[in-house]
């Protein structure tokens, strides 16, 4: 029994299926979709058409745009032999009975269960009356989005995370006025640290979106529709659109009482088995042991929830030992026509160092902890990850990282303590 | 034996080049490429490996066809 129909959902149902699982699956989630990709929504989705947005809007609203489904449904239900029910919503588990408790009332029993209900996005702290406030997780608020932003000439976005940074680049990419209010100094400053959150900024700032760090939204203002946005520092923006992208929290509410322990998402063991008997997590809500520091870990990115899903369903239904779960994080982002890759456990807590030039696009951060390489953020260095992944994963000394960057992406200055490696021609 | 990448999934980050890195290399364009096609049979738990470790299932494996 699988709870929650995306992505670490599915890679759990196929991995079960594949490692010889011939028993029932069941997979229960609560949008009416099939399940569907969800980074396309912060990116082509929402333009879809190489034109504007609001070309073709009226045909939207009789057919709205299809997403990338994760799998096609004959394949899941017939290929897999997986029972999948759409629609249907868990609202609570029975650990000692061991049964799924549905919206209809409905108990399902299971012997082994997956609970991959991922996360929600964070809800602005205040309500305001005012339509035009947009979150975007699900297919229906990308849907919702994409057609506000065919009637936008300003967008305001509150947060300059990911999904707030993509969808900032997406919009002005097509003519719409971008700005995104932040309230720390550096965007994702404590995701990748200070180094490489400037860097990040300048993508923006070059390609003509307004970023404005250090203040708050205070108040949205407008008559049955937001028209201005305000700032703690005064300032009023004008706006047609917002969307409110500050993060996401985990869709653990039907598990209170559930006897699964949860901290801050649904805890694990390193073999993402849950402290209910049986009972097993993956995906963004998934928090399991670091594999590498001290403390626990949880992961909101894409190959995380395929990997996980997998990893959870191979020692859900295994008879032999289960495999301990320890990841290398990867996360991809596109900004404009940037890629952002980012590969280990930045330890923003030591010095970056930045190799190559923000201006032109074109540089890497490497993190480390003591001597050794952690992490590194590559935009536009698409060979360079592959080799960074093995260096980290081996725990490779930081002079190594250092010069290994250096040669696939000579500096015009060399940063200092770097060698400085001549390329063959 | 032959290895086929799906340009639509795969999105770079190189699982395999990790595991084999004289078989597969992730390109300028982002994309994983072969370095050695038809792959060297014995080669192929590593392979198999790869396959089964693409979180974006972008590679398959398929024999070839007897010639
Ligand atoms: C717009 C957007 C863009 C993204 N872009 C990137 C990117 O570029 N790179 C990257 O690495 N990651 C990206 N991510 C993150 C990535 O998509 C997530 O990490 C991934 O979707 C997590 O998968 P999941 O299966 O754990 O959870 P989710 O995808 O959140 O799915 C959980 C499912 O469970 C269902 N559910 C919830 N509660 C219940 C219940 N009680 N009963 C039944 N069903 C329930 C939900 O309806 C949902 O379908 C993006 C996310 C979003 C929203
Ligand atoms: S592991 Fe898969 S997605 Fe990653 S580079 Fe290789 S083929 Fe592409």
């Amino acid at each position: 029994m699988i709870v929650g129909a995306s992505l670490a959902g599915v890679r759990a149902a196929r991995a079960a299926r594949h490692a010889g699982h011939t028993g029932t699956i069941i997979l229960i989630g609560a949008e009416e979709h099939l399940p569907y990709d969800r980074p396309p929504l912060s990116k082509t989705f929402l333009t879809h058409s190489s034109d504007h947005p609001a070309a073709h809007e009226p045909d939207e609203q009789a057919h709205p745009p299809a997403p990338a489904v994760l799998m096609a449904e004959d394949e899941l239900r017939d290929d897999l032999g997986v029972d999948l029910r759409l629609g249907v919503t868990a609202t609570g588990l029975d650990t000692d009975s061991r049964e799924l408790l549905l919206h209809d009332q409905q108990r399902l029993p299971y012997d082994r269960l997956i609970i991959a209900t991922g996360a929600t996005a964070r809800r602005w702290p205040t309500t305001t009356h005012l339509a035009g406030l947009h979150y975007l997780r699900t297919l229906d608020d990308a849907r919702a989005l994409r057609a506000a932003l065919a009637r936008t000439t300003n967008l305001v976005i509150i947060g300059a995370g990911f999904i707030g940074s993509e969808v900032a680049a997406t919009a002005t990419q097509h003519g719409i006025h971008a700005t995104i209010v932040e309230t720390q100094d550096t965007p994702l400053a404590h995701a990748v640290g200070q180094t490489a959150g400037t860097a990040l900024a300048r993508l923006h700032t070059q390609a003509g979106t307004t970023l404005k760090c250090g203040v708050q939204v205070t108040d949205f203002s407008g008559t049955g529709h937001i028209e201005q946005v305000h700032l703690s520092d005064g300032s009023v923006l004008p706006a047609d659109t917002v969307l409110v992208g500050i993060g996401a929290v985990p869709t653990t509410g039907w598990l209170t009482d559930s006897g699964v322990a949860l901290d801050d998402g649904v805890a694990c063991d390193p073999y993402l088995a849950t402290s209910a008997p049986g009972v097993y997590a993956a995906g963004d809500l998934a928090r399991f042991p670091h594999p590498r520091r001290e403390g626990t870990l949880r992961l909101e990115h894409w190959t995380a929830a395929a990997e996980q899903g997998a990893h959870a369903a191979r020692n859900a239904i295994t008879t032999a030992a289960p495999t301990r779960y320890e990841p290398v994080p990867y996360v991809w982002s596109d900004w404009y026509s940037h890629r952002i890759q980012i590969i280990g456990d930045p330890h923003t807590d030591q010095p970056s160092t930045l190799i190559g030039d923000p201006d032109t696009g074109q540089f890497t951060v490497l993190y480390r902890h003591n001597n050794h390489i952690t992490a590194a953020l590559a935009v536009n260095q698409p060979r360079a990850i592959a080799k960074l992944r093995r260096l980290i994963t081996q725990k490779a000394p930081w002079a190594d990282a250092l010069t290994q960057t250096t040669t696939l992406n000579p500096p015009a200055t060399p940063p200092a303590g770097s060698r400085t490696e001549s390329r063959a021609t | 034996m032959n290895i086929h990448i799906d340009p639509d999934r795969c999105t770079g980050h190189g699982v395999c080049e990790g595991l084999a890195e004289d078989i597969f290399e992730v390109g300028d364009d982002g994309l994983a490429h072969l370095l050695q096609d038809p792959p060297p049979n014995d080669r192929r738990e590593v392979i198999e490996q790869a396959v089964q470790q693409c979180p974006t299932l972008a590679l398959r494996l398929a024999d070839a066809p007897p010639s």
